[in-house]
């Protein structure tokens, strides 16, 4: 079966878990913003947790059902409608050949998963069918869907419907999000004062924000340490000798807006990192629409890898409920 | 009055550039497709177009406004 794109809505990609081992040739991980979404999704309608779904960023695409299939739709709060016909999100529900699935305004949150049982079967590229467009890597001939696409889909039967995923393990940001960091090698940088105003200060998601990077503002600016910049640094106090970044990595150009790398975000460059946010953290800013409130909330290495266990106990729930 | 709502959440803009007027003024025709103002974001901009027909009453989002979905941007008389 296909799903036939009426239309796409704004940069909705294939996405799956991503294609981890690459990123040190410059190659992001790609795949979900909000990865327990992602396999909430595949769970509900019996897919393996890492097929590749529909990723749709603040608003949903309609789309047209060649064959019948169970579906499911995670993540962000979206009206969702099938045949104009209002239907439950985090649970599962059928179509038949013909139908066809459109959206409402965004409510909450800022993306939806959309998986459809048998997953979609596009071609992997190094072993993902996660899009990356600025590489044309994966996704629907390398790039974001358009309306009239025909996305292949894989052959499934048809699960129950009504499965549900149990409120409690729906898990989202808060208002203000609060997002957990850990300090990194470049915070010497900072001054003492300003490491302290960078948590204390409330920040604003940017309308930049996106799969590359979340970018703040509204706190106040960066003071540095003061020192003769390095061999091979760039000459704001911002820059280092070139160095790698993490997924999560907190940048800050010019010492204005922080910015957090997402999953699909360079590998490397010159500016300092002051931290990283902790991975159990990243899925919230996958749902963090502009102009909403964050504060950023200092933590240890024993309180992440706590964070860390926490949400992979979360996901194990998720399975034993739907599995 | 027909109220014409924002498809996503943004910043609103009423002209195409700043150099420009606003995309309608009141007392313009509106046909169904015509743009009516732009919402940025992810660094895109994203056309904001009228789903009815009518005369153009006011922007009610000021322009360069933060949005939400759903938000009203702009109304039309019929």
């Amino acid at each position: 079966m296909t799903l036939k794109i009426v239309k796409p809505g704004l940069a909705t990609s294939i996405q799956d878990l991503g294609r981890p081992g690459y990123f040190h040739l410059g190659i992001p991980e790609g795949g979900a913003m909000d990865r327990l979404a992602l396999r909430a999704a595949n769970l509900l309608v019996g897919n393996p947790e890492d097929a590749a779904c529909l990723e749709a960023v603040f608003m949903g695409p309609e789309i047209t059902f060649t064959a019948d299939a169970s579906i499911a739709i995670t993540g962000g709060s979206m009206p969702i409608l099938l045949d104009g016909e209002a239907r439950d999100g985090w649970t599962s529900f059928n179509v038949k050949a013909g139908q066809t699935l459109s959206f409402g305004f965004l409510t909450g949150g800022a993306r939806i998963y959309i998986a459809v049982s048998g997953g979609i079967a596009t071609e992997p590229a190094l072993g993902s069918r996660s899009t990356y467009p600025i590489g044309a890597l994966g996704g629907f001939h390398g790039r974001n869907i358009a309306a009239g696409d025909e996305i292949p889909v894989g052959d499934a039967a048809l699960v129950e419907e009504g499965r549900t995923v149990p409120v409690v393990l729906r898990r989202g940001p808060g208002n203000p999000a609060e997002l957990r960091v850990l300090t990194g090698l470049y915070w010497y940088r900072l001054t003492e004062k300003s490491g302290e105003a960078f948590f204390n200060d409330t920040w604003t998601v940017a309308p930049e924000a996106d799969r590359m990077g979340y970018r703040f503002r509204g706190g106040q600016p960066m003071e540095f340490v003061e020192r003769e910049q390095p061999f091979g640094a760039g000459a704001d106090p911002s820059n280092i000798v070139d160095g790698c970044y993490s997924y999560g990595s907190i940048q800050v150009p010019g010492g204005s807006e922080p910015i957090v790398l997402h999953r699909d975000a360079v590998s490397g460059g010159g500016y300092f990192t002051l931290g990283a946010v902790i991975s159990a953290d990243m899925d919230l800013i996958g749902q963090l629409q502009p102009n909403t409130s964050v504060k950023f909330v200092k933590v240890g290495m024993e309180e992440a890898l706590q964070a860390r266990a926490d949400r992979k106990a979360m996901i194990a729930k998720i399975r034993k409920e739907l599995v | 009055m027909t109220q014409i709502q924002s498809p996503l959440p943004g910043t609103f803009y009423h002209k195409p550039s700043p150099e420009e007027p606003a995309y309608k003024a009141q007392g313009d025709a509106v046909a169904v497709g015509d743009v009516i103002g732009l919402i940025e974001v992810m660094k895109t901009f994203i056309e904001v177009k009228a789903e009815a027909a009518g005369t153009f009453a006011s922007y009610v989002a000021e322009n360069e406004a933060p949005v939400m979905a759903g938000a009203v941007l702009a109304e039309l008389d019929d």
